[in-house]
């Protein structure tokens, strides 16, 4: 770091404490003064079992009023704390992590005991299962950044590669009517992108942000054209696939609660999971990992000891986009089946920020991408139970939490340190 | 192997770096290869190594034409190079740094079948492997500590590591001695010799005249990309200066006795924690600089001499304000023990790091710019918030001149200069701001004979113009010949101050931590009138209280 660098830096260090402070007095206040102050008479009830499941958990009432003012006074007291004890940086993560947690819960008491209610549980496997299904793409997503960045190369055509990913496994599932072969032409789309990346990247030198949005502009461009052009006027041929229906696990499928969240869903969760340890541990265990690492920290150290560091670069793109390419298809051929205009609607920009969130780790990022997911899910549980709030305001939380958890809790992070510099020799 | 360079030409733009160089290195031989900053010898050792495509010319090794496009032609041929800067990955341990590229992975055993990789990495291995060559070669390093939190010194032993596992024929040392203390050169120079006897060639490039003296077989001296001449290594100091430089060089400055005025620098009790990175690691827990006081007076120069890595760093980094630090630092009678580097730089410090790349220069950004790194927005360089570009340039064109930077053009990346010319963009923005204080780690570190000479003449310039000065040097030399007033540095501690008439032994035990009786207390010692610097009343000031 050089002096000058420090000289600019300093000050924001020392102010980082104090945001986080007022950042999670903030959302203490909130659960008293709003959650708490207006929240309703009476219980709310928390269910953890299916209709209709073998065994049953009971549920669990929970006194909504004083609950809520303690979860509140208790965020407050932890920004206390944060601005006047030096804390560890686990601590640290454990109280970003309690904060959260209290102001879920705090609206959740809130929604539940109100009128509009109508005494409905809050299900916390319904809750689950779809902050997992929110999350895959947003998973898939980030894996595919962090493949890139690791190795040097900032991807932020994730979106691209998302949105042509559903549109590619949409049309080919529902011409050929093969389901399997709509999940591999999606992830080739994404590969695809990712080729087109790394070569306008790599090989041209183009400045790899304004590649990105370029290349997402175009193929927002290119799938809304043929959509309208075919998919539109022929829906039933090329608009029309069925989707993967659920697999449950023998033995794991069965345990309560735990079961029916992780473990009875379909192909792409369990693509999802092997993808996270493949990545993980590939990324930090592996003699793959730790070239490419050494490719995005130092690719002059990684050439010198006889590494290919553009090799890895392509390589890496390429994987990462047909991982990315997957959870594109999810969107399609994973839940819904049809294909929508712009149907990724920003889940490659909240990967990329899960990405950073998690701190360019595979796991970082998962924990990241179940939160934004379950945001999501959050907002889509509150809309049922027609709380309210305007649906619009709903829909705005994955958004919100994306900027207070960057701007606010990520903190000082390290990219790796030749992440978005081309590489030339000499 | 015999390795033959015939008639290698590179050009940059105009510029040639090298001019139809001939080089022939027999096996068990030490080449030396001598050359004034950006002569071309890195140019030169680049094109052996597959980094740099000549435009004309041929690699022969054993007789035979090879085409060497890649670092990994280079590897697979048996050249291994120990690059001028280092080439290791900050965040990686020791171990993976020397296992990246051959890495060793674990294997599957099942039953008496030959196991069966599972690409997963081999830790444990490469920590022994590591731990093995640096036993055999008395390299001490530990394999589990980051690169990042490891002294220059030590991270030149992790690339000369990486070099022995490649089990190279030929070797490329491209300065390996910058950073080197003494002590650690002649550990160097034992691994050259072992090497030597079995049988493979080096090719060791130093400025330093003596080294190359002392081990190579042969000289062989280049200048402006052309062989100019090979010696014995039996040739002295003088002619070899002369023959790089193309002109005669003083090896040794004149300079009239210092006549000290105002304290300008006043340290009290300055403390530095130890590393967290070494601390972490289990290395080492104690303060690195721990309770330090001294004065600077205006119009003298003060020497820290010591061992690199008993925390010459750490206190140069604390003056700036770069580590956290206790005690005080008054400059002019002013406590900016709280400031932040900008206003110190501000308040009248020229500062001069240690590691030119990582602290003292922007590499992607051109010599002119960097040449005003910390004036941009001062007069005469910006007016109200724009940037004077024209001074700038201006500026940059004085500057290159004066200190004789090569480079293609002022608007060059500082990145594509030699190491050598990288120096003096670094000294020419510092040197001769008139200041009031200007502290200057390591100076001359990998300058040529002829520009050592210009920068030290520089530097009593200044300090005759009522500069106070601190040199910190492990260079011996270099203490003796600008220093004033000589403090040793010992674990984070001064050992003790002293006249420059102090001979070189004394300073050697000082620098070794054994101060002698009375002695004991830093501050004390200098109050002792014996230790008084001839050119008068210096003795005694340097007491804080
Ligand atoms: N990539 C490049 N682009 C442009 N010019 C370059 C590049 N690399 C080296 N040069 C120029 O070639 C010349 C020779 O540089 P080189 O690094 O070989 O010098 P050197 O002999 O190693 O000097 P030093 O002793 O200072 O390390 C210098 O003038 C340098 O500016
Ligand atoms: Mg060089």
């Amino acid at each position: 770091m050089t002096a000058i660098v420090a000289a600019v830096r300093a000050p924001i260090v020392a102010n980082r404490r104090l945001i986080a402070a007022v950042t999670f007095v903030a959302f203490g206040l909130i659960d008293i003064l709003i959650f708490g102050l207006f929240s309703h008479k009476g219980d709310a009830t928390f269910a953890f079992s299916l209709f209709g499941a073998k065994v049953t958990v009971p549920s669990l009432h929970v006194p909504a009023r004083p609950v809520t003012y303690a979860l509140g006074i208790a965020s407050v007291l932890i920004g206390v704390a944060r601005a006047t004890v030096t804390e560890s940086k686990l601590l640290k993560r454990l109280s970003i992590a309690a904060v959260l947690l209290f102001f879920v819960l705090a609206m959740l008491l809130w929604s539940d005991t109100g009128s509009w209610a109508d005494g409905i549980p809050i299900n916390v496997i319904t809750l689950m299962q779809g902050t997992l299904a929110a999350s895959i793409p947003l998973i898939l997503g980030a894996l595919a950044g962090c493949m890139g960045e690791r190795s040097g190369v900032i991807n932020i055509a994730i979106e691209g590669q998302l949105l042509l990913g559903a549109f590619t496994a949409a049309v080919v599932a529902s011409a050929v009517g093969v389901l399997w072969l709509g999940l591999l032409s999606g992830s080739l789309a994404g590969g695809l992108i990712g080729a087109m990346l790394a070569l306008f990247a790599i090989r041209f030198l183009v400045d790899q942000i304004i590649l990105g949005v370029v290349i997402n502009l175009l193929i927002s461009g290119l799938t809304g054209y043929l959509y309208d052009r075919l998919l539109v006027p022929d829906a039933n041929t090329y608009n029309n696939a069925s989707t993967f229906s659920t697999v449950k696990i023998p033995v794991l499928g069965d345990i309560p609660v735990i079961g029916p969240i992780f473990f009875d869903s379909t192909i792409f969760l369990y693509i999802t999971y092997a993808a996270i340890i493949l990545v993980q541990v590939g990324l930090f265990s592996t003699r793959w990992g730790l070239r490419v690492r050494a490719v995005g920290e130092h690719p002059s150290a990684a050439d010198t000891v006889g590494i290919n560091v553009l090799g890895i670069r392509y390589r890496n793109l390429i994987l990462g986009g047909m991982l990315a390419g997957i959870g594109g298809a999810y969107l399609t051929i994973g839940s819904v089946g049809t294909f929508s205009k712009d149907m990724s609607s920003g889940l490659g920009y909240i990967a990329l920020a899960a990405m950073i969130f998690g701190r360019w780790t595979p796991l970082g990022a998962t924990l990241a991408a179940l939160l934004f997911g379950f945001t999501t899910a959050l907002g889509s549980f509150l809309g049922s139970i027609t709380v309210p709030i305007s649906p619009f305001i709903l829909g705005m939380a994955p958004y919100v939490a994306t900027i207070i958890a960057v701007a606010g809790l990520v903190g000082r992070v390290r990219a790796p340190a030749a992440d978005g510099k081309p590489y030339l020799r000499e | 192997m015999e390795l033959e360079l015939r008639g290698i030409t590179k050009r940059f733009g105009s510029l040639v770096a090298n001019d139809h160089i001939d080089l022939a290195v027999a096996p068990g031989e030490i080449r030396g290869l001598l050359g004034e900053n950006g002569a071309g010898k890195t140019t030169l050792m680049n094109v052996l190594y597959g980094l740099v495509q000549p435009d004309e010319g041929e690699i022969l090794v054993d007789g035979k034409q090879v085409t060497i496009h890649s670092p990994k032609d280079a590897i697979n041929a048996k050249i291994g190079m120990v690059h001028q800067h280092f080439m290791l990955v900050p965040v990686f341990t020791v171990a993976e740094n020397v296992a990246l590229g051959v890495e060793q992975q674990r294997k599957l055993k099942i039953g008496s079948l030959p196991g069966i990789p599972t690409g997963l990495l081999d830790r444990g291995r490469a920590r022994r492997q590591v731990i093995e060559l640096s036993e055999r070669y008395g390299l001490q390093v530990n394999p589990d500590v980051r690169i990042e939190d490891l002294p220059v010194g030590v991270q030149q032993r992790v690339e000369i590591i990486k070099a022995l596992l490649r089990q190279a024929s030929v070797l490329i040392l491209d300065e390996p001695t910058a950073v080197l203390t003494p002590g650690e050169t002649e550990d160097l120079f034992r691994v050259m010799r072992e090497l030597r006897e079995g049988g493979r060639s080096i090719v060791f490039i130093s400025h330093k005249l003596k080294e190359v003296q002392t081990i190579a077989d042969k000289i062989t001296v280049i200048r402006r990309g052309k062989v100019v001449g090979e010696r014995p290594p039996s040739t002295s100091d003088a002619e070899l200066a002369a023959l790089m430089v193309g002109r005669p060089v003083e090896l040794k400055v004149s300079k009239e006795p210092a006549k000290p005025a105002d304290v300008v620098l006043e340290v009290t009790d300055l403390t530095v924690a130890g590393a967290a990175g070494l601390a972490a690691a289990g290395q080492d827990s104690r303060n690195s600089v721990d309770g330090v006081s001294f004065q600077v007076r205006a119009g003298e120069i003060l020497g820290i001499a010591g061992v690199q890595g008993n925390g010459q760093t750490e206190l140069c980094e604390a003056l700036m304000g770069l580590l956290p630090s206790g005690g005080q630092v008054r400059l002019d009678g002013k406590d900016i023990s709280r400031a932040t580097p900008h206003d110190r730089l501000r308040s009248g410090i020229s500062y001069i790091p240690e590691d030119r790349r990582e602290d003292g220069l922007v590499s992607d950004f051109s010599v002119a710019d960097n040449l005003v790194l910390d004036l941009y927005d001062r007069k005469p360089f910006a007016s109200g918030i724009a940037m004077d570009l024209p001074a700038i340039r201006a500026n940059a064109r004085t500057l290159t001149t004066e200190f004789d930077v090569r480079t293609s053009s002022i608007d060059a990346t500082v990145g594509t200069l030699s190491g050598g010319n990288q120096q003096k963009v670094i000294l020419a923005r510092e040197v001769g701001r008139r200041v009031r204080l200007l502290l200057a780690s390591q100076p001359t570190r990998g300058l040529d004979v002829g520009s050592i000479e210009f920068v030290h003449r520089r530097i009593i310039e200044e300090r005759d113009q009522g500069v106070a000065v601190i040199i910190v040097s492990s260079e011996l030399d270099e203490i003796y010949a600008l220093a004033d007033r000589i403090a040793v540095m010992y674990e984070g501690q001064i050992t003790g101050f002293r006249p420059p008439s102090v001979p070189v032994t004394e300073l050697g035990l000082l620098m070794a931590g054994v101060r002698n009786g009375a002695a004991a207390d830093p501050a004390g010692s200098d109050g002792n009138p014996d230790d008084g610097p001839p050119g008068g009343g210096s003795a005694g000031r340097t007491e804080p209280t």
